[in-house]
């Protein structure tokens, strides 16, 4: 757990929403939806597309009012579109950056539009990154170079809400690492983010709770450990010193499935099987009672990325029956 | 674990000023390498081309005061004008308030800028001052370029009005600055136009060629035999109607009028793309323009401004017809022959005589007996005459008229050679242009003479 999530503000939520629901036309784009985001906390928002991520981060901006329920930014209510509170920044569906004016230049032109003095604009774009690129029209900048200077902007502010969709996009590694370091010192002074993404790994590594959407609704929202341990049974990969024998115990063990070798992606030596923990103990034990030595035991799939398609195929296939 | 109290904010952030979105607005605008260029083109094109023209044999005689640009500076930024009235401006207003609400869909920057002002109201207010700023700014460009240009090519000289009138260079720059100043009310509507369509129709190209289409369909209009009551009716007749200000008398009527229609025009269109604006629903994934709502909330408003244009045209002039008759004709040509006579007597050093004493007077005729006397064509046959000083006879010279629709004529001489058969006169001091080979003239559309042949 990293330092942010450990931290406690002696505050109301930054974002509590009960019972949201949004709709355009026929379209229902949130179906009462719930979410709190305690002030210091990274919090994840992830599901498939058209769950209903972009229409829930558009409320929290401020862009529109939900059509039912209630939703209160930083301790104000709000009842109609565009009256949010000071603090709250962020964007949704790209940094929203001008490409003919120079990374400064759009830092200055919107701190002179916020009525700012903009003398934060050196500090904000050392922040993310982007001095030495300054004076350079965005219109040559990177995805992830465009990010970075969308993060720079919401910073500006200094924000207690952050709202941000997909910032990692088209970040490099290393890229990705200076965001999650500044996400994280923003939050461990008090801003609370939230955090759109469609990157698994991401969340998992700065997020101490997420919130999945399918068909607009939450399937589940709780911290990130809790969400590992709703998937019981996960694919494992298993490489041991003798896959012959290997293949026999795992073939007569209880509780665990053999998965069949039709990927062409995988390795001669190694076995793939379905378990959940207990089973997959089991197992273990068994291989080096028998002398198998194990040189590799690994999720396929992330216990996390595991869970959130679990849930979501679930919720997928439930709307399906409903339909039916 | 530390404990960290956070002031609590105001319940409602307020929106920026409108001040601070208008210069926002602005700075975008003028980062654009296209505003730029436009800006460079019109501050310098001008001045060079009226210089370069006003020095050439050839003068552009077709275009209103082009057969006066070597002979004054004041000529060259008409010639400017009418030029700018046909298609600069319109695709001007196109490119620069055609695009200013379009580009941020094209970018996608809508929401970071809700976010960032967090009023829907001012934003409009800002888009809308910054774009007709730039447009302000063009359009002194061109005015000032073309004064400039023709000032120091040619000099600071009176300036042959449309009445055949001479202009002292201080009279014809007051009539010139409000010439432009005319034009620009057709300017902005058009901008309006420019703003609507770019509302409207989102990234789509169809909005930022709107004003550009306007005009094309306008411009097909003001060429067609329409009535006069719907050809003022039309947004773009102040485009011509600055005409006036250059005849004898003047003509303020039309220019009035052009100027009312033209701001109705920009206020109606800028109404309809603040409603527009105020409706879009900016969180609604699937919006990419209002698509066919535009002809009903867009479209048939302007058609119905149109219809209620003609309808208190009509009932506030005596206007009818085509506003081209053989008496207006007749007046108009008597009054730009006397005016030029006494420039030819001048340029011959011949003995001055006042318009009284000429008494001119002309009598026309439209393609013979089985025509009747009215409309625009080029078969218009008169004959002026006049008394000439001092002999007691009477003169007489033949023109061809050119009308066009808008009013305007071109009138070629046909003899006799001495007075108006050939291009020159031969004077003490060599060759030099005869004013009364060619010359342009304008009648009042909205006028009622009675006829008195």
């Amino acid at each position: 757990m990293n330092n942010a999530k450990a931290r406690k503000f002696d505050t109301a939520p930054a974002v509590r929403a009960r019972g949201i629901s949004k709709s355009f036309g026929e379209v229902v784009a949130l179906d009462g939806v719930d979410l709190d985001i305690p002030e210091g906390q990274i919090h994840g928002l992830v599901g498939p597309n058209g769950a209903g991520k972009t229409t829930l981060l558009g409320l929290l901006l401020g862009l529109a009012v939900p059509d039912g329920g209630s939703l209160e930014i930083l301790g104000s209510r709000v009842s109609r579109s565009l009256a949010l509170p000071d603090g709250v920044a962020g964007f949704v569906d790209g940094p929203g950056l001008y490409p003919s004016l120079t990374a400064r230049g759009n830092l200055a032109a919107l701190a002179r539009l916020r009525g700012m003095t903009g003398e934060d604009i050196g500090a904000a774009l050392d922040q993310v990154g982007l001095t030495n690129v300054a004076d350079d029209r965005v219109r040559g900048f990177s995805l992830g170079m465009r990010q970075r200077l969308g993060l720079a902007a919401s910073l500006l502010t200094k924000p207690k809400l952050l709202v941000l969709d997909e910032p990692a996009n088209g970040l490099d590694p290393a890229g990705a690492r200076h965001v999650h370091g500044v996400l994280t010192g923003l939050a461990a002074n008090g801003t609370a983010v939230l955090l759109s993404s469609h990157r698994i790994d991401d969340l998992a590594a700065l997020c101490s709770e997420v919130t999945i959407l399918a068909n607009g609704r939450v399937i589940f929202s709780g911290p990130i450990e809790k969400l590992a341990a709703e998937t019981d049974e996960l694919d494992y990969r298993l490489r041991t010193s003798d896959s012959d024998a290997a293949r026999r115990i795992a073939e007569t063990a209880t509780d665990l499935r053999v998965l069949p070798d039709d990927d062409l992606l995988q390795r001669a030596d190694s076995l793939h099987f379905r378990a959940a923990v207990p089973a997959l103990d089991e197992l273990v034990a068994r291989l080096v009672g028998a002398g198998v030595a194990v040189r590799e035991l690994a999720p396929v799939v992330a216990p996390l990325e595991a869970a959130f398609l679990a849930l979501t195929e679930a919720q997928n296939a439930a709307g399906y029956e409903d339909a039916e | 674990m530390t404990a960290i109290t956070v002031a609590r904010p105001r319940a409602s952030a307020l929106p920026a000023p409108v001040l601070n979105g208008y210069r926002f607005e602005l700075v975008k605008l003028l980062a654009q390498w296209r505003i730029r260029l436009m800006l460079a083109a019109c501050w310098l094109g001008p001045a060079v081309l009226v210089a370069v023209i006003s020095n050439q044999n050839s003068l552009p005689a077709d275009t209103v005061f082009g057969r006066w640009m070597s002979q004054t500076g004041w000529a060259g930024t008409l010639v400017v004008l009418s030029f700018a009235c046909s298609w600069v401006l319109p695709l001007v207003t196109s490119l620069v308030t055609g695009d200013v609400f379009a580009a941020e869909d094209r970018l996608g920057t809508w929401r970071h800028l809700l976010v960032a002002v967090r009023s829907v109201r001012r934003i409009f207010a800002a888009k809308a001052l910054a774009s007709l700023t730039v447009v302000l700014l063009l359009v002194a460009g061109l005015a000032a370029s073309g004064i400039v240009g023709g000032l120091a090519a040619v000099g600071n000289r009176p300036l042959v009005g449309l009445g055949g009138q001479l202009l002292t260079p201080s009279h014809a720059a007051i009539e010139v600055l409000l010439a432009w100043a005319s034009a620009l009310a057709p300017t902005l509507a058009f901008a309006a136009v420019g703003l609507l369509g770019s509302v409207a129709l989102g990234r789509s190209p169809m909005g930022l060629l709107m004003p550009v289409l306007l005009a094309f369909v306008l411009q097909i209009a003001q060429l067609l035999p329409l009535p006069v009551l719907v050809r003022v009716a039309l947004p773009s007749y102040a485009f011509i109607a600055w005409r006036g200000l250059f005849t004898d008398p003047a003509q303020p009527g039309p220019i009035v009028l052009g100027v009312v229609v033209s701001l109705a025009w920009t206020a109606a269109a800028s109404a309809l793309a603040y409603l527009m604006f105020m409706r879009r629903d900016f969180t609604d994934p699937a919006y990419d323009g209002a698509g066919r709502r535009v002809v009903a909330r867009g479209v048939v408003p302007l058609a119905a401004l149109l219809a209620v244009t003609i309808g208190v045209v009509a009932a506030a002039t005596p206007a009818s017809g085509s506003g081209i008759d053989r008496a207006k004709l007749q007046t108009s040509l008597a009054t730009v022959f006397a005016h030029l006579y006494r420039m030819q007597s001048r340029e011959l050093h011949r003995p001055d005589v006042t318009e009284q004493q000429l008494q001119t007077s002309a009598s026309c005729d439209k393609g013979g007996s089985l025509v009747e006397d009215v409309g625009a064509g080029n078969d218009w046959r008169c004959v002026v005459t006049w008394h000439i000083p001092g002999v007691g006879a009477i003169g007489s010279a033949v023109y061809q008229l050119d009308v066009t629709p808008d009013g305007r004529y071109v009138a070629d001489g046909d003899g006799p050679q001495d007075v108006n058969g050939f291009f020159q006169v031969r004077t003490s001091t060599g060759d030099a242009p005869n004013p009364l080979w060619q010359f342009d003239g304008s009648v009042n559309l909205l006028s009622q003479i009675t006829s008195k042949g």
